[in-house]
C-alpha cells in the first residue's frame, strides 16, 4: 500500500480524478483533472508542477565524497563544479547500467545524487576504502519540480533575492523560504525550461502553497505522471526499465545494456578515468555497440493507408504508450520501440527504440508493428534526431 | 637490492617459501619479503626464552606434501623427521588415560581397556580414514576448477581423482560423499562406544575452527588433518629442529635455487595499475617492480590493504567482506626446568612424545565451543599440547623442557573484554587445566609466553589471528575458496596470485597452496 508523499495534502486536494499511480511507494497522480492534454500544454506553453518526492535521493558526504561519486559515474564528476549539476547513468563492473539520474554538487564535499531505483547499498558497496559516506535522504528531502517557460517568473515572485535569470542549465542555487533553506536546480524531465525545488519534508506544503499561489496569472496547473511521460517522450528522455532494462533486475544477457547502447554515449567520460565498469566501455568502445537508441518518427501516411483498409481514421494513442512492440528492416526484426506517443505539439507518431546498430543512422527506414483491428500490420517509420522537442528556452539565460 | 624480478612474492610463511622455490627452480627471478626477523610464519620455531625454542604457530608438519619434499629435495637442505612413538595421548583422571600409537596393535590393545568394540574397528576406522585423506591430499595438489575456471588439462587432472575415488569401491565413494559434509561427532558416533575416545578424535576435527565438533563439514576437516596418514589421528611429523626446520629447508632449498630472501623487509603497497599488479613497495617508500606478484598473506588484508579497497570491484569488496576468517586459537608457550609428571601416564615418557590432549568428551568440545559463540574463550578449553624437547634435545637446555599448548576457543572478537585484559587469564587457565593432570607443572615453569589470537594478527600477520587465513568451513572450501569467483591462485589483479592458506587446500603445513599457485604462475607466463 503506498503511502502519501510530503505535498500529498495538496495533491491529494487538487487530484479530481483520483487517478494515482504507485511511484516508489508512495501515491503519485497520474492525471489531475478529466484531461491530462491540460497539463501536457500548460508544460509546453505555461508551467506545471509535479510532486517528484518519489525520487530516491542519496547525500554523498566526506572528505573523498568527491572521489567516490567519480568513481560511481560515468560522467567525469571531476570537472562538476560547485553549484553544478550533471545527469550521468552509472553502471556495474561490466559496463551495464544500473540507473541513471542527477548529480548537484553542494558544496566541495557534498553531492546529491538522484535515482530511480534504491541504490543506497550499490553506493555503499562503491565506497570501500574511501571517506566518504552514503546517506538515504529519500524521506527527508521533498521535491517540486516545476517546468514550463513560464517557470522562472513563477519562481521570481517568490524567490527575489537570488538571481535566477542567471542560473544556468544544469546548475544549482540555494534559496530560502521564511526562515527555511532549499535547493533550486535548473533541470527536469521534461525538455523544457525548468526547475527543481528541493526542501526539508517539514516545510514542503508551504513550499507547494507558495508556489501554486505565485502561479496564478501564469497558468500554473499540478502536472501528473500521464503528462510527464508525454512530455519526457518528446524531450527524447528515456525511462528505466521502459525504454531499458536496469542492471540489477535484468536475468538474461540481452537484458543488460551498457550507457552508450541507450544513447548515453555523450555521458561516458573514458579520458584518464577508472569508473567502475570503465574497462568493459573501453572494450565497448573499441569493438562497437551492437545497439543503439533511437528515435523514430512513423509515416503519417503509412498509418493513414493501414487504418484506411478498415475504413478507420489512424488511431492513436492520446497517452504515451509503454507497450513495447517490434521493430523490423528487410523482413528481420532489428529492434524495439519502447515508448510511443502521437505529440501533439509535432503533430507526429513518434517513439523512442532500441534497433540494431547497422539501423540507427539518422534518416533510415524501419518498420514498426501495429495493430489494426487486433491484426498485426507495420508502418514505415524513419529514425529521427533526438530530442524531437528542444525549444531555446530550455538552456537560455534570460534576457535582461 | 635489485629491481625487476621475474616474480615477487609477499610473506616468508612456508606456502611463501614454497612457492619460492618452485619459481626459482623453474628459472625465475624471485625476491621475497618477509616483514618479521625470521622466515616460516606460522610454521616457525622461535627462542622465546634463552635456550628454550619454541614452534609457536602450528607444531606438526605432517601434512607437509611427499611432493614437496621430493621436488625441492628437503632432505638434502637439511629437513630430517624424528620418530615419535605416540600420536596422542589423554589424560583422563581418575587414574585412567588413553594413547594412540603409531603402531595400531598397540592402539588396539588400549582402546580394549576402554572399549572391545571400538578396539574391533579401530583398524577398519584408520583404513577407511586413510583411503579418504589420500583422495584428499590428491585433490589438494590441484586448482579446484570451476563454472568459469575449467581448462582441459586440469579437468583431466581432477578426472583422475574422481577415477581414484571411483577405485575405492562403490560403497566406499558414497561414503566419502557422505561423511564429508557430516559433522565429525556424528561420524565418531558411529564406530565408536567410547567417550574418551571420541573426545580425542573430536578435537582434531575443529582444528582451525570456530566450530563445534557437531557443526556440518567438521568431517572433512577431522579427514583432512589424516591426509598422507594411517594412523587414524592426524597425519603427523616432527621435523628435527622443530617445524621452523622445515621453512628452514624450504629457504634453502629457495636460496640454492638462486631466490632472493628479505626478511625484516614489509611490504606497505601492492603496486596496480588498470587492474594490473606490477610489483610492490616496501615501507621505506622503494618500488619492487616484477612481472607477476605472489600473496603469502591472508587474502583479504592482501587486496583491502595492500592493493587498496578503491582498486577493488564493489562485488569483490562484498564477497572479500564475507570471508569467514575468525582466528579462535590462542598458544601457551612454557620452558620447563623439567619433565612434568602426568598422573595417569605410568610414568611412560614414550606417551608423551605426541599430543598430549585435553578433550575428554565430544560434549566437553561441543561446550568449549558454546562459550565461543558468545564471545568468550572457553571456561574449559580444548588443549592440545606437544613436549617437543623430550624428542629433540636441540630445543631446551639439558634436562629442561618445552611445552606449547595450542587452546581451543579463544576467539579473535571477544565480547565485553579484550585480548589485552584478557591474555594473562588464558595462560593461566591453559596452565590451570593442564596441571589437573599434571600436578607439578606449576612448579616446573620457568617463563612463560602466552600468544592470543590479536598477537597471531599483529606480530605475526595473521588476518583476526585466523592460522588458517580463513575458516576451513564447507562453505569455504575448494572452488570457494579463498573467495567464491577466484580461480586458479589468481586475484581480480591481474598478476596478483595468493599462494597462502587462504587457498585451495586450505591450513597446515601442507606446502600445497604455494606449490599449485607457482605451478599456475608458471603455466600462465
Amino acid at each position: 500500500m503506498p503511502i502519501g508523499s510530503p505535498f500529498h495534502s495538496r495533491t491529494d486536494a487538487l487530484c479530481r480524478t483520483q487517478e494515482w499511480r504507485e511511484w516508489s511507494g508512495y501515491f503519485a497522480a497520474i492525471s489531475y483533472q478529466v484531461s491530462h492534454e491540460v497539463e501536457y500544454y500548460s508544460v509546453r506553453n505555461a508551467a506545471g508542477l509535479l510532486d517528484v518526492s518519489p525520487l530516491f535521493k542519496y547525500e554523498i558526504t566526506g572528505s573523498d565524497a568527491g572521489q567516490l561519486v567519480d568513481r560511481i559515474m560515468t560522467r567525469n564528476i571531476g570537472k562538476c563544479q560547485v553549484g553544478q549539476v550533471v545527469y550521468s547513468p552509472w553502471c556495474d563492473e561490466r559496463g551495464k547500467v544500473i540507473d541513471d539520474g542527477t548529480i548537484a554538487r553542494l558544496g566541495e564535499t557534498r553531492f546529491r545524487v538522484t535515482a530511480a531505483d534504491p541504490n543506497l547499498r550499490w553506493f555503499q558497496d562503491c565506497s570501500s576504502g574511501l571517506d566518504a559516506q552514503v546517506r538515504d535522504v529519500s524521506v527527508e528531502v521533498a521535491a517540486l519540480a516545476l517546468q514550463g517557460p513560464n517557470a522562472r517568473n513563477i519562481l521570481k515572485q517568490i524567490f527575489t533575492k537570488i538571481d535566477l535569470d542567471r542560473l544556468p542549465y544544469y546548475h544549482a542555487i540555494e534559496a530560502k523560504l521564511g526562515i527555511n533553506r532549499l535547493e533550486i536546480s535548473r533541470t527536469g524531465y521534461t525538455g523544457d525550461l525548468g526547475y527543481e525545488l528541493w526542501i526539508g519534508a517539514d516545510n514542503a506544503e508551504a513550499l507547494w502553497d507558495r508556489v501554486m499561489e505565485a502561479g496564478q496569472g501564469f497558468g500554473l496547473q499540478p502536472l501528473g505522471l500521464a503528462a510527464l511521460d508525454m512530455l519526457r517522450v518528446e524531450a527524447g528522455l528515456l525511462l528505466i526499465d521502459v525504454d531499458y532494462t536496469s542492471a540489477q533486475h535484468a536475468r538474461i544477457p540481452s537484458q543488460y545494456s551498457s550507457p552508450i547502447e541507450i544513447g548515453l554515449g555523450w555521458a561516458v567520460d573514458l579520458a584518464h578515468r577508472d569508473f567502475i565498469g570503465a574497462e568493459a566501455l573501453r572494450a565497448e568502445k573499441q569493438r562497437g555497440s551492437l545497439r543503439k537508441f533511437v528515435g523514430l518518427e512513423v509515416s503519417w501516411e503509412a498509418l493513414d493507408e493501414l487504418f484506411d483498409e478498415v475504413d478507420l481514421p489512424p488511431q492513436v494513442a492520446g497517452r504515451a504508450s509503454r507497450m513495447p512492440v517490434p521493430l523490423y528492416a528487410g523482413g528481420k526484426q532489428i529492434g524495439q520501440a519502447t515508448s510511443m506517443l502521437f505529440s501533439p505539439i509535432l503533430k507526429k507518431y513518434i517513439a523512442l527504440a532500441t534497433v540494431e546498430a547497422a539501423h540507427s543512422q539518422v534518416g533510415g527506414r524501419v518498420e514498426m508493428e501495429i495493430t489494426v483491428e487486433y491484426e498485426r500490420k507495420r508502418a514505415e517509420a524513419r529514425v529521427a534526431k533526438l530530442p524531437f522537442f528542444d525549444p531555446k528556452r530550455k538552456k537560455a539565460l534570460a534576457h535582461s | 637490492m635489485s629491481q625487476d624480478f621475474d616474480a615477487i612474492v609477499i610473506g616468508g610463511g612456508h606456502n611463501s617459501l614454497t612457492a619460492v622455490a618452485y619459481l626459482a627452480k623453474a628459472g625465475m627471478k624471485v625476491a621475497v619479503f618477509e616483514q618479521r626477523g625470521l622466515l616460516g610464519g606460522a610454521a616457525s620455531t622461535e627462542e622465546l626464552f634463552p635456550g628454550f625454542r619454541f614452534n609457536t604457530g602450528l607444531s606438526d608438519a605432517g601434512l607437509l606434501l611427499p611432493d614437496v619434499i621430493d621436488d625441492l629435495g628437503l632432505t638434502a637442505h637439511g629437513l630430517d623427521w624424528l620418530e615419535a612413538p605416540a600420536l596422542a595421548f589423554a589424560p583422563l583422571g581418575a587414574e585412567k588415560s588413553l594413547t594412540l600409537w603409531q603402531d595400531l596393535g598397540r592402539t588396539t590393545e588400549e582402546l580394549g581397556q576402554h572399549s572391545k568394540s571400538d578396539a574391533q574397528v579401530f583398524a577398519r576406522y584408520t583404513q577407511q580414514n586413510a583411503a579418504f585423506g589420500a583422495l584428499l591430499q590428491e585433490m589438494a595438489k590441484l586448482a579446484p576448477p570451476s563454472l568459469q575456471y575449467k581448462p582441459l588439462p586440469l579437468l583431466l587432472a581432477w578426472a583422475k581423482v574422481a577415477i581414484r575415488a571411483r577405485r575405492l569401491g562403490g560403497r566406499r565413494m558414497m561414503e566419502f560423499m557422505r561423511v564429508l559434509p557430516m559433522g565429525a561427532a556424528r561420524y565418531l558416533d558411529e564406530w565408536f562406544e567410547s567417550v574418551a575416545l571420541k573426545g580425542l578424535l573430536g578435537a582434531v576435527s575443529v582444528s582451525g575452527l570456530l566450530q563445534g565438533p557437531r557443526a556440518a563439514g567438521t568431517a572433512f576437516m577431522l579427514l583432512y588433518q589424516q591426509m598422507g596418514s594411517t594412523g587414524g589421528y592426524m597425519a603427523m611429523k616432527t621435523a628435527q629442529g622443530g617445524v621452523g626446520a622445515v621453512s628452514a629447508a624450504l629457504a634453502s632449498a629457495a636460496g640454492s635455487y638462486g631466490a632472493e630472501i628479505h626478511t625484516g623487509v614489509r611490504v606497505a603497497h601492492i603496486l596496480s595499475e588498470n587492474g594490473k599488479a606490477l610489483g610492490v613497495e616496501l615501507v621505506d617508500g622503494s618500488q619492487v617492480l616484477a612481472k607477476v606478484v605472489l600473496s603469502g598473506a591472508e587474502v583479504r588484508h592482501t587486496l583491502v590493504d595492500l592493493v587498496g579497497a578503491s582498486k577493488l570491484a564493489p562485488s569483490v569488496m562484498r564477497r572479500l567482506r564475507a570471508l569467514k576468517l575468525r582466528g579462535s586459537t590462542a598458544s601457551v608457550h612454557l620452558a620447563l626446568s623439567g619433565l612434568p609428571k602426568f598422573s595417569t601416564s605410568d610414568n611412560d615418557n614414550e606417551r608423551l612424545t605426541g599430543d598430549i590432549v585435553i578433550c575428554p568428551s565430544l560434549d566437553y568440545a561441543e561446550q568449549a565451543y558454546d562459550d565461543a559463540k558468545y564471545g568468550r574463550f572457553s571456561a574449559r578449553p580444548i588443549l592440545i599440547a606437544r613436549i617437543p624437547s623430550l624428542l629433540d634435545s636441540t630445543l631446551a637446555p639439558d634436562g629442561e623442557h618445552t611445552l606449547s599448548i595450542t587452546l581451543r576457543y579463544a576467539p579473535y572478537h571477544l565480547r565485553g573484554s579484550d585480548w589485552g585484559n584478557e591474555k594473562e587469564r588464558l595462560g593461566d587457565l591453559a596452565v590451570k587445566v593442564l596441571s589437573e593432570h599434571a600436578p607439578g607443572l606449576k612448579k616446573l615453569i620457568k617463563q612463560r609466553k602466552v600468544i592470543t589470537p590479536l598477537d597471531y594478527e599483529r606480530d605475526y600477520g595473521l588476518t583476526e589471528g585466523s592460522m588458517m587465513h580463513g575458516q576451513m568451513s564447507l562453505d569455504q572450501l575448494v572452488m570457494m575458496r579463498p573467495v567464491p569467483g577466484f580461480v586458479g591462485y589468481r586475484t581480480p589483479i591481474e598478476g596478483l596470485y595468493i599462494n597462502g592458506a587462504g587457498a585451495h587446500p586450505g591450513g597446515g603445513v601442507t606446502g600445497a597452496p604455494g606449490r599449485n599457485a607457482a605451478r599456475q604462475v608458471l603455466k600462465e607466463i
